[in-house]
């Protein structure tokens, strides 16, 4: 079985994002980038597949900018085994939507025809949470959204969701696409070996027009701003103050 | 001329500061605290290294190594400069003097240390010998076909932990028109070797938990097998092996430089005084611009070293002045950083009284700031015949 595993190449997690001067958005230029954290963890589950005998190959792509090269070698460094990647904007500021994403993946499934799609739930950076379920729709494949917990039992997959009340357990059937959740697993560093080899594993270079695909934004960005800056606390000098003042704000 | 780094190197970078993050920081409070690194934690760091075969990656492919160029691992260095050096030690990067082992020796020493099954020390220091190499007391006669070594060595980083040493030992002396000079033998001695002994050394201020120890020879025999490189040829293994290893120190400096400036960074954005961010006066945020131009310089001074050392070009003194500008650099970023926090930064609540604490060994081993001046003026001069 080929796993093909989405990639997007965000503003790292470390990062303290500032929002550009005009408010069209956040400011990346000479901003550290790196993978979404969710697919790394999606990366991760792929290759721990391979190694347990369940999948045979593991494909990463990844559809943005010609940098998101760095974001697959990333990918091929922990031990995916080759890479495409769609270049589908020039400037870093560019975000393609989940549509035209899920759009790109759904001719990509058609062509590497993989019996599993592994993706992040979403991506840190505009946390959209939309493209896993619009290439299920797109492709009419079943799907297992926020997983912590994935066994693939041949013609069936065990997907264990993080749902609001706990832990919810379906059964789905494969080919199939799950969206992993942050507890699934601990992704692995890059050996140096590997981080070695990385370069010469096969790195296909597509556009959007390959697949025939449009990327225009269907979406307009009214605004971008700051969260509100969190108002500063008092302090208070007993418990019984402490109530009384929870009381007056309603908060008991 | 290209300033930046490869894709493997930018990956090389990025997994070795993950690591630092996840696998060092977490522990450094408490090796601060104790001064020692538990027997357990320094395993578990040295396996998981193994696993992500970075150890020993000092070291060409044909002997076990990982086989990175002086840059990839200068970069390797200068990341874990952010680290506690008394854990990063168990990232292991064993003394590449080893190269010069020859027949049983590889299999006894170079290959084991480079497996991370045996660890290494380096002693030449004693008492009276630190910049005066030669001034060594610690020496070897010959006796029934073995030498007999007495004397000691302090100062021996890496001791608590090695399985064995390479040990500067003088084995005889030569009449010259200068007076007396020493003929100095590298010796491979095991631990427990009959005559030899590894003692608790001294409590440093610098990077509390990497030890420093004593090593006492009393009467130690040695055969000829535990020579490294030739009889009196000590010093020509040293020149050759051991004057890259100063650029290590160098990219230890810009790595704890960058790790400390970030701190002064966010500190300067955040502390208030008189009603703004201190970073608002021009008194702080002149000093954060100066830091980091300083950091940057010895940077690239540092990169530049390790790319003459892949080109096979003389390195000498551009290393030595990498060594040189780096440590002093970081004796003036971590003390700055220190007056920007104020008193704070004397508490231990902040990493930055060690960084600053850590900072003042740097000029002073693998050659004091006045030995790598020394180095360079000389290569100015002696050519002038001054």
């Amino acid at each position: 079985m080929k796993v093909l595993v989405p990639v997007k190449r965000v503003i790292d997690y470390n990062v303290k994002v500032r929002v550009k001067a005009d408010g069209s958005g956040v400011d990346l230029a000479n901003v550290k980038m790196s993978m979404n954290p969710f697919d790394e963890i999606a990366v991760e589950e792929a290759i721990r597949l391979k190694e347990a005998g369940k999948a045979t190959e593991v494909v990463a792509v990844s559809i943005g900018v010609k940098q998101n090269q760095e974001t697959l070698r990333t990918a091929l460094a922990m031990g995916a085994d080759r890479a495409i990647l769609v270049v589908a904007a020039d400037d870093v500021h560019t975000d393609i939507e989940p549509l035209a994403v899920a759009k790109i993946l759904a001719a990509i499934v058609k062509e590497e025809e993989p019996g599993l799609v592994l993706a992040g739930k979403q991506a840190i950076d505009n946390d959209m949470n939309a493209t896993g379920q619009m290439l299920s729709a797109l492709l009419g494949w079943s799907q297992g959204t926020f997983a912590s917990e994935v066994d693939i039992d041949g013609d069936n997959a065990k997907v264990t969701r993080e749902v609001d009340g706990g832990l919810q357990t379906i059964t789905v059937k494969m080919p199939t696409i799950i969206t992993v959740d942050l507890r699934l697993n601990e992704p692995r560093y890059a050996s140096l070996p590997n981080i070695m080899k990385a370069k010469r594993k096969p790195l296909d270079e597509k556009t959007p027009g390959d697949y025939g695909v449009d990327v225009t934004p269907r979406l307009t960005v009214v605004k971008t701003e700051e969260p509100a800056a969190r108002a500063a606390g008092i302090k208070v000098g007993s418990v019984d103050e402490l109530v009384a003042k929870l009381k007056e704000a309603g908060a008991v | 001329m290209h300033f930046g780094l490869s894709e493997e190197q930018e990956m090389i970078v990025s997994t070795v500061r993950s690591f630092v993050e996840k696998e060092i920081y977490p522990h450094e409070a408490e090796v601060e605290r104790t001064g020692i690194v538990p027997h357990e934690l320094g395993l578990r760091i040295k396996q998981k290294c193994i696993d992500l075969g970075f150890y020993a990656c000092n070291f060409p492919e044909e002997v076990g190594g990982a086989g990175l160029s002086h840059m990839d691992f200068t970069l390797v260095e200068r990341e874990l400069g952010r680290g506690s050096m008394a854990l990063t030690h168990f990232f292991g990067r064993p003394q590449n003097i080893l190269m010069a082992c020859e027949g049983e020796q590889r299999e006894k020493y170079l290959l084991p240390a480079v497996r991370g099954d045996r660890m290494d020390a380096l002693a030449m220091t004693e008492p009276d010998a630190g910049s005066d190499v030669r001034g060594m007391k610690c020496q070897a006669v010959r006796s029934g076909g073995d030498w007999v070594v007495n004397g000691s060595k302090h100062f021996i980083s890496g001791a608590e932990h090695a399985d064995f040493f390479i040990v500067f030992i003088a084995t005889g002396v030569d009449e010259t028109p200068k007076g007396p000079k020493k003929r100095i033998t590298c010796f491979l001695v095991d631990r427990g070797h009959p005559g030899f002994e590894v003692r608790d050394g001294y409590n440093s201020v610098s990077h509390k938990g990497y030890k420093n120890c004593i090593l006492t020879f009393d009467d130690c025999r040695l055969p000829d097998a535990q020579v490294l490189g030739q009889v009196d040829g000590g010093f020509e293994v040293m020149n050759e092996w051991l004057y890259a290893t100063r650029l290590t120190v160098a990219a230890f400096c810009v790595g704890r430089a960058r790790r400390c400036f970030d701190y002064a960074v966010e500190y300067a954005a955040e502390r208030k005084q008189f009603g703004q961010a201190i970073a608002k006066f021009q008194g702080v945020s002149f000093q954060v611009a100066d830091m980091i131009t300083e950091i940057d310089a010895a940077d690239w001074l540092t990169l530049a070293g390790a790319w003459r050392l892949d080109q096979g070009l003389p390195a000498n003194r551009e290393i030595a002045s990498a060594k040189l500008h780096a440590s002093e650099m970081l004796a003036r970023v971590t003390d700055t950083t220190l007056q920007i926090f104020g008193g704070m930064g004397l508490m231990d609540d902040f990493p930055i009284e060690r960084f600053w604490r850590d900072a003042r060994v740097e000029r002073i081993w693998d050659g004091t700031s006045e030995i790598q001046r020394h180095i360079i003026s000389r290569e100015l001069f002696r050519p002038l015949g001054a």
